[in-house]
């Protein structure tokens, strides 16, 4: 194991994980703006709403995410003509665009699923109510069942975020230079191969493991109103106060 | 509907292959997953920090680069270590291998967490009747535990292979040429990289969707028994 390399490297690495964190960020941002109205679609009663969601959805979680990335990528480039025409061919000739483009997609469609399952796993009682009070339509979904769709939602969400993460890896393979990347490149270059790679490997698991950290301390905020714990703090001072 | 301009054949030979990886990794997957619940709920602590080091690294790492890692990275690593105890040999791993070993071996780390929870998921109750009867801890496990753990696992191994077939994708890049890589030939050669790659995702797709029919039926197979509350 040679470590000078694994220190002289680790700038550069470093560099990768920033582009890793910019396009996890930025994908994940469009991909929650986009899965909202497509979770709220795919609830909806009407077909002309639901069945678009439910195809869309149907193919970026059946499909792998690097025939997405290929489709998107290397696929443009067979409208290559139209999409001049168009004045579109300026984005789809970057890699970076279609990474975050693709990315974006892909996320968009596993997020609607999962608030899917949150919206209707709100109780049934908490919407009841709400039609009682006189709330109706966006009203309803803002105040009642959006909000805590969103925390019932959280877990699964911290999961998708993990996934996405991890999946930026596969922008290396479109000459994107993140942190596979720049480790590829350095293990081409060096031949210090597994080195490069476990080092990488140890920045992915660091990264990830802060994400999932982060969740929790985030679930453990929003649920505070649903934790019993200063009730038992009360309830114990009373059974020590009247034990004495 | 496409006019794949006669690299079809191709299309197929790469299904056929991404079947066969995807089946046996499962197979690998399903042989770690029941080593790793055995040692998260053993009660040495050895194998239960040996199961739990496991799942962390493989969760906390990209497939693509424990991929990368387990294709390049093992036979230099094992080249360099013999070179230094004076052996000098050029190791290769045949790719298909690789390819089986690495996916089996990632989503072993998953199938550990489905097993894991099947097996807590079986009353406690029953286990301690079986005890009582007499029955040996052998026949406990064959008589009482297994045939339901199965009920308990099947939608959690239904997930693992619908994740795990997709996964199978980036094993092109160590030029296996199965489903992904064919298709990417095919997509040069005729210039038409959307016609092709469009035409795998609907092949991806459409072993999503059997998958997701025989996943049903198999469900209802395993709880035929059952009473519905």
């Amino acid at each position: 194991m040679d470590v000078q390399i694994i220190i002289d490297s680790l700038p550069a690495l470093l560099k990768g994980m920033g582009l890793t964190l910019q396009l996890t960020g930025l994908s994940l941002v469009i991909g929650l703006a986009s899965a909202i109205p497509l979770a709220l679609m795919r609830v909806s009663k009407n077909p002309l709403l639901w069945m678009p969601a439910y195809g869309y959805i149907l193919f970026f979680r059946g499909t792998p995410l690097l025939v997405q990335l290929f489709l998107i990528y290397y696929g443009s480039g067979q409208f290559h003509d139209e999409l001049e025409a168009a004045g579109l061919w300026v984005f789809f000739r970057e890699a970076y665009f279609c990474a975050v483009l693709s990315l974006a997609l892909n996320t968009a469609g596993y997020t609607a699923e999962i608030l899917r399952g949150a919206i209707r796993g709100v109780p049934h009682g908490e919407v009841e109510a709400a039609l009682a009070c006189g709330m109706r339509g966006s009203l309803l979904y803002r105040r009642i069942i959006l909000p805590k769709a969103f925390r019932l939602a959280l877990q699964a969400y911290s999961n998708e975020v993990v996934f996405l993460f991890q999946a930026t890896s596969l922008v290396s393979i479109i000459t994107l230079m993140d942190l596979t990347g720049i480790a590829r490149v350095i293990a081409a270059r060096t031949f210090d191969i597994y080195e490069l790679y476990i080092t990488a490997g140890a920045i992915y698991l660091c990264v990830t493991y802060g994400i999932l950290y982060v969740f929790k301390i985030v679930e453990h905020r929003w649920s505070g109103h649903l934790r019993a714990h200063d009730d038992d703090a009360i309830n114990e001072a009373t059974i020590i106060a009247g034990m004495h | 509907m496409f006019d794949l301009k006669g690299y079809g054949w191709m299309l197929w030979d790469g299904l056929q292959l991404t079947l066969t990886v995807g089946v046996m990794a499962l197979g690998v997957a399903f042989v770690m997953g029941m080593l790793g619940a055995w040692g998260k709920l053993s009660k040495s602590p050895l194998a239960r920090g040996a199961a739990a080091t496991y799942t962390t690294v493989i969760r906390g790492v990209p497939e693509l680069l424990l991929i990368l890692i387990i294709y390049y990275g093992t036979p230099t690593l094992i080249q360099d270590t013999l070179e230094s105890f004076g052996y000098d040999i050029i190791l290769d791993i045949n790719p298909f291998v690789a390819g089986v070993i690495t996916i089996g071996f990632i989503y072993g780390a998953f199938t550990t967490e489905v097993m894991r929870g099947a097996i807590l998921a079986v009353p406690h109750g029953q286990l301690e009747a079986a005890h009582a009867i007499g029955m040996s801890r052998a026949m406990v496990v064959r008589r009482v535990l297994l045939p339901q753990v199965w009920r308990f696992a099947l939608p959690g191994l239904g997930n693992v292979w619908m994740v795990l077939i997709k996964a199978t994708a980036l094993i092109s890049v160590i030029q296996l040429p199965e489903l992904l890589r064919n298709t990417d030939i095919g997509a040069r050669a005729t210039k038409l990289p959307f016609t092709f790659f469009f035409a795998a995702a609907l092949i991806y797709l459409g072993i999503t969707i059997v998958s997701m029919l025989a996943q049903q039926r198999a469900e209802i197979w395993a709880n035929r028994g059952i009473r519905r509350t």
